[in-house]
């Protein structure tokens, strides 16, 4: 048993108060969860308290909300963990995880709606429970999910499209093909993902990471007979597959290891793959960011919106139409690159200044693209397992061929 | 006053498959539930769905294992039923898109499960219930023209008109407290288990009886409430469930002193005996010395192949590694017999018609009963799909030759009287409704559970009755509209009192040791005095006992071993 101070987000619709803090004593076993800690006020102090919650082992998806900061489910996070990482912020930032990690902590705190427990030091800070992002709260912990994530859901065609009559007995499809998509199936719609995404809070019409990973259990089934329908769709979709921004965010929030910036990525890749015609440029965008650092290590930022719209020697020789509209168009996007001071020196004006890297640094680059395309194995849980015995897993692939792509200090000498 | 045809009440797959069944017969649906349909319980069915889909396998098979498993309490017309159109189930499971793990053929591959004579429980990793069961939600999305959701609609109760069949039910937007009549033709039960009537248990905390007990309040019979499962396989003090399906890919069950005990209580099928077989065999170590000192046995999952174990035991290498702190590729895991499953249930027929015309019941909520003294695991998600889809279809059929009818009573008045009431009470008047829980919670499974005896079982009688007393004067702090989980709870403590009264009668009742019921005061099966089912109603003077016939179709009674 130990004493925790839990230091909720509330909002009460009804009371016409703005939302405020409070804090809650709780007293309970380490290795119980966040959840049983919010559960023991609740029963205890407030019964007003709203969470949602059912199965209390991170199956049922009901109690997405941020800790810390972080997003997560209240049940899968030991409150003992909860507290040592409460600590470590608070003695990283000074200040308490709550101000660190939303505006709206320091806002609510200077309104001075504070109750219960004591004050907050850098080795007992309190635990920072918040409603999860990017979808309205409707009464503390509790989101409007159906405004946000399953209306996102819907918009993927979230069901089986098969051609013509089902055969007699199962489809026949390859093993690997349903152990591939049961990674996305083990979705349980909890939103961590969504509340995580940082494209979603630039853009709130992004699809976003759980409705695409949905799309990928289909576009991944071989039963399904509209994937080039599918990809078209969420290729030409502007707030569509490129509008991810590959920062990871729901990668670590997702508690069930679907990684769903993974199963966009695969969107992409098979989009590319069939050919689908792409007026986001999303895919030669990110096409620039490959062939560039392959050729210079690091990124030449003046080459990469020339890249992006008209790729190669052809494409800037005889640039399309289009490809002439959109770099006018990105122009403004320059100036405030530069007025802002994110693009000030030379080489980042200058196309061609840029440098490559020093010594057999490039060759490493060259290496790795090398391994990299040897190697084109899916990441999947379900295969590879999880992530101590997927390191290793990878280390063993690495070490016979090691000294293929990886030069010794003596040979980058000679 | 929204109305439909067809009216179904809970949305887990039991709910979703009667929806879907309906809808196919053209008539007007909706699917209330209290919470968001994915978020049901059926989620946490890990192991798999039995079929006898083999060309080697056969039905009669699956049907006898069945019966066996239940220590033939089983009603043997309604289990031919659910194994014969198991095949056909997982079949059309599988073209509306759930992801069954395949043989390397290509074709559906199967893994073997207790009380089980063949392989035949098919699968998808160990979140066999979770695929279905969103799959399920995909076509629900599908045909949203037919099948109107209401989701986080809490019900109350059902609304029975004037010739005493069931015209409705009450229910509350729990978004905005809004309460409201929901006018229907047939409504069906689809409300799941009572799990939580005992701590711990591996059920979620919704799995609070509202079905059992909103269909006993309108004069439904309830039947075989004594049986209660206990898993074998469950982490001590939370009660998260460890797979059946660990088991079935060859786990073992191991004592303090590393003895595989299973070998003195069922030599042949060892692990895989009927699961509460098991749970006997584990209580019996732990009461007799041989248990850990935190009351368990060890389940050792490292004798199964890591890539096997990541492959198709990857949810419990999570719950080992997030609620245990163990890797359970690489040391055992402490586990005990925990509060798993309803056996007994609303008494249906194999239409899932109740005793009340116009109201049905499937799933776990419902006794047909396929399940008898003893769940076969995997065999409950296909009694929600088998039955799911026959009451779904009968329900259609009545409504499309009945006439709208109106409540005989003012039932919504009423339902916002009884709230007001709840909500009216000072704090500080009587106890908090979650110690009245806790008290329950404990007492059921101190003396309801593994092994019973008279002097127990009276016991847990007599604190139920008193805490239905004090749940009259139980306080609660939310007095709003919106999300008000406070006053839902509440209600539901309500809910869970009523089964749990039932739950102690039929134990008591019950005077021999048959499935899940064992009573150390009476050891043996009573086949003479007690091959029958316990039916309960309800009376002024709390649930009246009668008795109906087991049917036996093929197979006789026999000693039953494993």
């Amino acid at each position: 048993m130990a004493d925790y101070t839990i230091k909720v987000r509330r909002y009460q619709p009804e009371s016409g108060e703005p939302a405020y803090w409070e804090e809650f004593n709780v007293e309970l076993d380490p290795s119980l969860s966040v959840l049983d800690g919010l559960l023991q006020a609740k029963d205890r102090d407030d019964g007003s308290l709203a969470v949602r919650c059912s199965c209390r082992a991170a199956i049922c998806g009901s109690c997405g909300m941020k800790i810390n900061g972080k997003s997560g489910l209240g049940c899968q996070t030991q409150i003992g963990e909860a507290q040592e990482q409460a600590d470590k912020m608070a003695a990283i930032g000074g200040k308490t995880a709550a101000e660190a990690s939303s505006p709206v902590g320091a806002l609510a705190d200077n309104a001075g709606v504070h109750t219960g427990g004591g004050t907050a030091t850098a080795t007992n800070a309190p635990i920072v429970i918040e409603p999860m992002g990017n979808m309205p709260v409707i009464k503390d912990l509790v989101t409007d999910m159906e405004s946000t994530h399953w209306t996102k859901i819907r918009r993927v065609t979230p069901w089986l499209l098969p051609h013509g009559e089902p055969p007699e007995r199962e489809y026949i499809v390859e093993p690997e093909s349903m152990v591939d998509i049961t990674q996305s199936m083990a979705c349980i719609q909890c939103g961590a993902c969504v509340s995580s995404c940082l494209s979603m809070e630039a853009d709130p019409l992004f699809i976003g990471p759980a409705a695409l990973a949905k799309a990928y259990r289909f576009v991944g089934d071989p039963r399904d007979a509209e994937t080039t329908e599918r990809l078209t769709d969420l290729a030409h979709d502007p707030h569509g597959i490129y509008d991810c921004t590959h920062c990871f965010s729901c990668v670590d929030a997702c508690p069930k290891g679907v990684a769903p910036m993974d199963q966009i990525m695969r969107l992409r890749r098979k989009a590319g793959e069939n050919g689908i015609e792409d007026p986001n440029s999303g895919h030669s965008h990110e096409m620039a960011f490959v062939n560039i650092i392959e050729k210079k290590g690091t990124l030449d930022e003046s080459l990469l919106l020339q890249e992006s719209f008209a790729p190669g020697v052809l494409g800037k020789l005889m640039p399309t139409k289009r490809a002439i509209k959109e770099m006018i168009g990105s122009l403004p996007t320059a100036v405030r690159g530069i007025k802002t001071g994110k693009m000030r020196s030379l080489p980042k004006l200058i196309p061609g200044v840029h440098h490559k890297l020093p010594g057999g640094a490039q060759d490493e680059v060259k290496a790795i693209y090398k391994h990299a395309e040897e190697h084109n194995e899916e990441f999947n849980l379900y295969i590879k397992g999880e992530e101590g015995d997927a390191e290793a897993a990878v280390e063993e692939r690495l070490e016979p061929d090691s000294a293929d792509y990886l030069p010794t200090a003596g040979e980058k000498e000679a | 006053m929204p109305s439909h045809d067809v009216l179904v009440i809970g949305a887990g797959l039991a709910g979703q498959r009667a929806a879907l069944a309906a809808a196919e017969q053209g008539v007007s649906v909706g699917i209330v539930s209290k919470v968001h349909p994915v978020r049901s319980h059926s989620n946490a069915a890990q192991g798999g769905i039995n079929a006898a889909l083999n060309p080697d396998d056969t039905w009669e098979s699956h049907a006898f294992d069945t019966v066996k498993g239940s220590d033939y309490l089983g009603d043997q017309d309604a289990i031919e039923i659910m194994a014969r159109e198991a095949p056909e189930e997982i079949l059309h499971m599988e073209h509306l898109g759930v992801t069954f793990h395949r043989n390397e053929e290509g074709k559906l591959g199967t893994r073997a499960f207790g009380g089980a004579s063949a392989a035949r429980t098919y699968y998808v990793a160990d979140i066999t219930g979770q695929a279905i069961m969103h799959v399920l939600y995909e076509q629900l999305m599908k045909y949203s023209e037919q099948i109107t959701r209401y989701e986080e609609w809490f019900s109350s109760s059902l609304a029975i008109d004037e010739n005493g069949e069931c015209c409705g039910v009450v229910t509350r937007n729990v978004a905005d407290g809004s309460m409201e009549l929901f006018q229907a033709k047939s409504v069906i039960l689809a409300t799941g288990g009572s799990g939580q009537i005992w701590k711990p248990t591996t059920n979620a905390l919704i799995c609070t009886g509202d079905g059992i007990a909103m269909a006993y309040r309108v004069g439904a019979k309830l039947m075989d409430m004594e049986m209660i499962q206990y898993h074998p396989t469950t982490l001590a003090g939370k009660g998260f469930l460890i797979t059946e399906g660990a088991r079935g890919e060859g786990a073992l069950l191991l004592n303090k002193n590393g003895e595989r005990f299973m070998e003195k209580y069922a030599p042949n099928k060892m692990e895989l005996a009927s699961r509460d077989v098991v749970s006997r065999a584990e209580q019996t170590e732990i009461n007799e010395g041989r248990g850990f000192p935190d009351g368990t046995v060890a389940l050792d999952i490292t004798v199964v192949p890591k890539k096997r174990i990541h492959e198709a035991l990857r949810e419990i290498v999570l719950v080992g590694r997030d609620f245990a702190g163990v890797d359970i590729t690489r040391e055992p895991i402490h586990i005990k017999p925990g509060n798993h499953y309803t056996m007994g249930g609303v008494k249906t027929d194999v239409e899932g018609r109740t005793d009340i015309p116009g109201l049905y019941a499937a799933g776990e909520v419902a006794c047909v009963s396929v399940h008898g003294g003893n769940r076969l695991g995997a065999n409950s998600l296909l009694d929600t799909l088998i039955f799911g889809k026959h009451s779904g279809r009968d329900a259609a059929a009545r409504a499309l030759r009945t006439d709208w009818s109106k409540p005989s009573g003012k039932v919504l008045e009423d339902e916002q009287a009884m709230i007001d009431d709840i909500s009216g009470r000072e704090k500080g008047s009587g106890r908090r409704v979650s110690e009245i829980k806790l008290e329950l919670g404990q007492t059921m499974d101190a003396k309801v559970a593994v092994f019973r005896d008279e002097a127990g079982i009276t016991e847990a009688l007599e604190t139920v009755r008193r805490l239905k007393e004090e749940a009259k004067t139980a306080y609660i702090d939310d007095h709003g509209s919106i999300f008000n989980q406070d006053l839902l709870g509440a209600i539901e403590l309500g809910y869970m009192l009523d089964v749990a009264e039932c739950s102690c009668i039929g134990a008591l009742e019950r005077k021999e040791s048959r499935g899940a019921q064992y009573r150390t005061d009476y050891p043996e099966r009573n086949d003479e005095e007690w091959l029958k089912h316990i039916n309960l109603e309800k009376t002024e003077d709390g649930p009246e006992i009668s008795y109906s016939e087991v049917t036996i179709t093929q197979w006789q009674p026999e000693a039953r071993t494993y």
